[in-house]
């Protein structure tokens, strides 16, 4: 009974869609995002890792160009100015030889900035390429290299590096050669686990029976997947290497004199700590930076780049 | 029986490791040019004396197997140059220092990294969880030596709080204990806080809290416990850490310890201090891991014993 009495408050009209056409329901009217296009909102979006991009930018823009704001050359020598403090001739004063400290400053972060950087990509190249071996080959060769892996991590990375710095020498591109030497480890650790899991995927599975080939399902498929964790491990690979080259100059077999480099400028601020501490505290001021920036944007990219792993 | 075969795997694997690394390290050093003898001005007989003195006369790998049978003796060899003085000697007068330094620096790690992780956990998104991270973060990404370098030039230097330099006191080691700590500090606080967060939200806690335990009671049995777990985890990279850390904290305040000494050998060129070193260093480590695997094994059921 009450059912009929509904039943004629309710007609069809009332059930027509108002303002919706039914073709174009399925219309999607934002553009759509690419992953790289999403990551960078997120990436915006967090305040910290922006304010350690600009930083890092600052340091950058003054490791390159700053050398060239002042006449002095890092390694002119002038006893008449020497141990001079900060002034409108010598910004950050002159060390004991009378070396323009602003300009030993920004030549040596940028030889420390170029340390970091290249060993990174090196590293970043040998441990994609072992990483991708072991885990595509597997067997034989995936053991071998796996095992290397983790015997090489089992002992503390600076020893290894200093083992190997004493063998190659000290200098630029021997320091470049040690650290990339003996630091691809997680980096093949990280890609050989990427390509095992992605080996797995559905999507990979749906190439290959698709027809496509390996080459296809590496470039098409795995590599824009592994991407992300890749640019995330390099990032911090940056600062590790940056900071091994001031362990390493700072125990002497790093960067000798003349070159400079942050490391070097620290290890010789220690010696004239009672003295001149601004000689000491400038390049450790600008290593912290540099580590601290790397460190936040690596934290912010990790977030925006593999949000599976945000916490 | 399990466990017991677990274990004595795990021994063996870490006695091959050890007898790659000696191979290595050894190979390596006799691989760095220049000789620890080049410096000293000294006729070619003498040099061929101290040579047959210290059996580098001899082909490489005769003084491989010299060395691999000393070391199963226990002897890592002469210094080449401290006079007359054994690395076994150097080490047992150096290490007790390192070791003193590095359980003050792995005891206040510890503490403070538990106390400001569980905090910051409970204190999510308030004052003390920011300050955690940002301590987090700055303990991670400055090196050690230039903390020891800012406290030492503010506490010792300007202040004069505390000693500058040397390792004779308590008040002498507050200093080094805090430039050494202060990374893993950072390290533990972080791990213990993220696995803080995770545990707080299960559903075992939420039962023990509707059952009407005590709050201590939870934190303490049902939280911590499962929360320390990936802590755990940490303790054989804390003391590669420490060791490392070693290398120039003890630099920066002159403790005569194992580090100083290594890194003194590094730029002398002090062959079989470098290469002893190295496998002290190595086998403190080894073990230290296979402690922590061994424990985590009795801790944690579901760990495989493969």
């Amino acid at each position: 009974m009450q059912n009929d009495a509904v039943g004629q408050m309710l007609d069809a009209e009332l059930f027509t869609l108002v303002g919706v056409k039914p073709d174009e329901a399925d219309h999607i009217k934002r553009k759509s995002q690419t992953y790289f296009q999403d990551a960078a909102r997120r990436f915006r979006q967090n305040t910290p890792s922006v304010i350690g991009m600009i930083f890092l930018a600052a340091l950058v823009v003054f490791a390159f160009f700053g050398p060239l704001l002042v006449k002095y050359n890092y390694n002119t020598a002038d006893l008449a100015a020497a141990n001079s403090d900060p002034s409108a001739a010598h910004w950050f004063g002159t060390d004991e030889l009378g070396r323009d400290m602003w300009a030993r400053v920004w030549t040596g972060g940028r030889i420390s900035i170029l340390i970091g950087i290249i060993a990174a990509l090196l590293q970043a190249t040998i441990g994609i390429i072992l990483g991708s071996l072991a885990g595509f080959v597997g067997g034989k060769v995936d053991e071998f290299i796996m095992r290397v892996v983790e015997f090489l991590m089992a002992f503390p990375y600076l020893v290894w590096v200093t083992l190997m710095m004493m063998v190659t020498g000290s200098g630029i591109l021997p320091m470049i050669m040690a650290l990339t030497l003996t630091g691809w480890l997680s980096m093949a650790r990280l890609v050989r686990g990427q390509i095992l899991a992605l080996k797995n995927e559905d999507y990979v599975l749906a190439a290959l029976s698709l027809g496509a080939g390996t080459r296809r399902i590496i470039l098409r498929h795995m590599i824009p997947n592994m991407l992300g964790v890749i640019i995330v491990n390099m990032t911090f690979a940056i600062p590790n290497a940056i900071f091994s080259e001031a362990f390493l100059s700072f125990i002497g077999i790093g960067i000798k004199s003349p070159e400079t480099s942050w490391g070097l400028l620290v290890s010789i601020g220690m010696k004239q700590i009672y003295t001149y501490p601004l000689r000491l505290f400038l390049p450790s001021i600008f290593i912290s930076l540099t580590m601290l920036s790397l460190q936040l944007i690596g934290d912010g990219l990790r977030d925006a780049l593999d949000p599976k792993l945000r916490h | 029986m399990k466990l017991l075969k677990y274990i004595s795997k795990r021994i063996a694997i870490s006695f091959l490791m050890i007898l790659i690394l000696v191979t290595v390290s050894f190979f390596m050093v006799k691989l760095i040019p220049g000789s620890p003898f080049t410096s000293e001005k000294m006729q070619a007989g003498n040099k061929a004396a101290i040579y047959a003195y210290y059996g580098l006369d001899k082909p490489v790998y005769e003084q491989y197997l010299i060395y691999l049978n000393n070391l199963a003796h226990g002897d890592l060899g002469t210094s080449y140059k401290i006079r007359a003085i054994s690395v076994n000697q150097i080490i047992a007068t150096a290490f007790p220092y390192s070791l003193d330094l590095g359980l003050r620096a792995i005891g206040f790690a510890l503490t403070m990294g538990l106390l400001l992780g569980i905090t910051a956990a409970y204190q999510r998104g308030k004052a003390l969880d920011t300050f955690t991270m940002v301590l987090a973060i700055i303990g991670t990404s400055v090196p050690s030596f230039i903390v020891g370098f800012f406290i030492q030039y503010i506490f010792a230097v300007k202040l004069k709080w505390f000693p500058v330099a040397q390792y004779e006191s308590l008040a002498h080691t507050v200093l080094p204990t805090f430039a050494l700590g202060l990374g893993m500090l950072a390290m533990i606080a972080k791990y213990t806080r993220s696995s803080m967060l995770e545990v707080i939200s299960s559903e075992y806690v939420k039962t023990a809290d509707s059952k009407g335990l005590s709050k201590l009671r939870i934190i303490f049995v049902h939280q911590l416990r499962n929360a320390l777990m990936p802590v755990i985890t940490l303790l054989g990279p804390t003391v590669a850490s420490v060791i490392t850390g070693t290398f120039v904290v003890e630099n920066v305040f002159a403790i005569p310890g194992l580090g100083r000494h290594y890194v003194t050998s590094v730029q002398n060129l002090d062959y079989t201090l470098i290469t002893g070193l190295t496998i002290f260093f190595a086998v403190l480590l080894v073990m230290m891991n296979l402690i922590v695997d061994i424990a985590y094994a009795f801790i944690d059921p579901r760990i495989k014993l493969e």
